[in-house]
């Protein structure tokens, strides 16, 4: 890529109001995250048993849970394990995807094993798999972005593999074969180029799922350990209080519905400006 | 009809291997539990000697392979195994669990086509209007609100605020179809809602894509009305890929109800599952695995199949 063609796709992406929202949407709330420990009023983690479940107040912007806890430094510090989860989950599969997903699309011979292991794994419901791997591994971050890994990888390896495919066959392709190039040279430096923009999009979908299916796991109880404030664990504690005190469930799923919500818009948004098919000049 | 009994066999055929894929990672699943499993599983109070027969009792102390070709020869005899909490085989304790999940399933379906269609045929029908903007950012947001926690939700604002409904529970259509009526319609809703967000948003750019074609502008420059233009001619056509969506919601579905079951209280597959876990029932675990990968797979064959019916273009080759 010319010097001179980077200020055009930064443009076009700046001119995108999908992209500009999302994007600011999501960037404030990383920095949220980042500075949880500066922003939260209160400790997340401690417990004020004669404080419990406050309404919404000038004390308790959130109000409190049934332990006591501030639910607006919950809220705050629950960005951290949502946003961590999502974004190591989403380099794990992206790094993971692009490895296997060119070595399926340049290697025909491995190709058949591998895609079919992709396809088993594709084979299960996406939560039900993660609660699977959860259940055998137990409780953690760790784990939870593993398991996530495992279970959102195949996606980002076919969609690597079928551009693979599709540009293995281009002449500067050929001719980088005839002039000796080795096949894992070919795959890096030329074919990947190719599926950035994919990836990219992908990428950010897979953000987006990571975040909720940690909560989701959070909620069942089967993701990150109760101690641990995620948003997923405070919806769960407030189904149990949602007779009295409908804010504590209230607060960490609209946290969760935005950071959704912003990734969903800056996904569209990039696929609408990365793809050339779609590109309206 | 020998094409289509062709099509179907050649369907059926290409499940195998991942079928067997399937199977290994299931069985793996076991070996993944950091440690000696069967020490896990009996808990820290188990002797030297229990293990040791609990590890030969499950075949632990075979090799792997072994292992392998035994659990592949017993699901081929429809042996999932024993429950070891349950107390009876795991078949039997999916099968007692069946009904709720596939009640909510099929609800929830149900729901998300009834709501998904149409807004997404009248948003593509008067693209760019207003109604489209509104109903594409309903879509939006369908699609980032985490079903569960509508759920809580709609339990807060119809059971506890204005007690319409039931918090939560279930009651077999069997028996009580009107108390199952009233049990099941806030799962059914939170669930379908977000389905119908995808669906809707596929119905809107199948539509738009029939307008663009030859035989709508045809039918329009024939003097139809607009209404019948869309109604008669495009509506029946943009349905088609509609229907392969449909079974992809529907595939979904079964994770979304594994997790509305435990908002509702549902006594599901998903409730059975999570206390499979939280009580380390490992055969319970992978039957539960299993059983929704088998639905999962089936369910996209059938969408595949019903899909080549009735779109005449798609040949079985």
């Amino acid at each position: 890529m010319s010097e001179a063609s980077a200020p055009g796709w930064a443009r076009r992406l700046l001119r995108n109001r999908a992209v500009v929202i999302g994007g600011s949407v999501f960037l404030l709330l990383v920095l949220i995250a980042l500075f949880a420990d500066v922003l939260a009023p209160y400790n997340p983690t401690r417990l004020y048993p004669g404080e419990r479940l406050r309404p919404p107040g000038a004390r308790n912007l959130l109000g409190t849970d049934e332990f006591g806890r501030d639910i607006a430094s919950l809220v705050l510090h629950g960005a951290r394990v949502s946003l961590l989860v999502g974004a190591v989950t989403m380099v794990l599969t992206s790094a993971g995807g692009v490895v296997i997903g060119l070595i399926a699309g340049y290697y025909r011979r491995l190709d058949l094993v591998i895609m079919r292991v992709m396809d088993g794994l594709m084979a299960f419901p996406a939560i039900l798999l993660a609660i699977a791997l959860m259940a055998v591994r137990g409780p953690g971050v760790w784990n939870v972005i593993v398991s996530l890994s495992v279970v959102y990888l195949p996606r980002t390896a076919m969609l690597i593999r079928s551009t693979a495919l599709s540009v293995r066959e281009l002449d500067y392709v050929l001719a980088a074969q005839a002039l000796g190039r080795g096949g894992l040279a070919i795959a890096f430096r030329h074919i990947l180029p190719n599926c950035i923009g994919p990836l990219l999009v992908q990428a950010t979908f897979i953000f987006a799922y990571a975040v909720l299916a940690e909560a989701i796991l959070g909620f069942l109880g089967v993701g990150v350990p109760p101690y641990v404030p995620s948003w997923g664990n405070v919806i769960a504690s407030g189904k149990n209080v949602i007779r009295e005190a409908f804010w504590v469930s209230a607060f960490p799923g609209l946290a969760l519905t935005l950071t959704g919500l912003s990734l969903n818009l800056l996904g569209d948004g990039l696929r609408d400006t990365l793809d050339p098919r779609l590109r309206r000049e | 009809m020998i094409a289509v009994t062709t099509y179907l066999l050649r369907r059926l055929f290409a499940l195998v291997p991942v079928m067997l894929v399937v199977v290994t990672i299931v069985f793996l699943l076991i070996h993944l539990i950091p440690g000696d499993p069967v020490a896990v599983i009996l808990g820290p109070e188990a002797n030297a000697q229990q293990i040791e027969d609990a590890r030969r009792e499950l075949g632990l102390d075979r090799p792997l392979h072994a292992q392998l070709v035994r659990f592949y020869a017993r699901l081929l005899r429809g042996d999932l195994g024993r429950s070891y909490f349950l107390d009876r085989p795991v078949t039997q304790a999916l099968w007692e669990r069946a009904e709720p999940t596939l009640v909510l399933m099929f609800s929830g379906l149900f729901v998300a086509v009834l709501i998904g269609v149409p807004s997404g045929i009248a948003a593509g029908a008067y693209q760019g209007s207003a109604w489209d903007r509104l109903l594409m950012m309903l879509a939006l947001l369908g699609v980032c609100v985490p079903g569960f926690w509508l759920s809580l939700n709609f339990i807060y604002l119809f059971s506890v605020r204005l007690g319409w409904l039931p918090v939560a529970g279930y009651a077999s259509i069997f028996q009580d179809p009107v108390a199952a009526a009233r049990y099941m319609l806030l799962p059914a809703v939170s669930l379908g809602f977000s389905q119908s967000a995808l669906i809707a948003r596929i119905a809107r750019s199948c539509m738009i894509e029939v307008l663009r074609q030859d035989y709508i502008r045809t039918a329009r420059a024939k003097g139809l009305a607009e209404r019948s233009v869309i109604y008669l001619h495009a509506f029946r056509n943009a349905l088609v890929p509609v229907v392969t969506v449909i079974g992809i919601t529907m595939a979904i579905l079964i994770g979304g109800a594994v997790v509305t079951e435990i908002v509702f209280n549902i006594p599901g597959l998903g409730r059975l599952i999570i206390s499979a876990i939280l009580r380390r029932d490992y055969p319970v675990v992978q039957g539960v695995v299993l059983i929704t990968a088998a639905a999962y797979m089936l369910i996209n064959l059938l969408v595949d199949v019903v899909y080549a019916f009735i779109d005449p273009r798609i040949r079985y080759v």
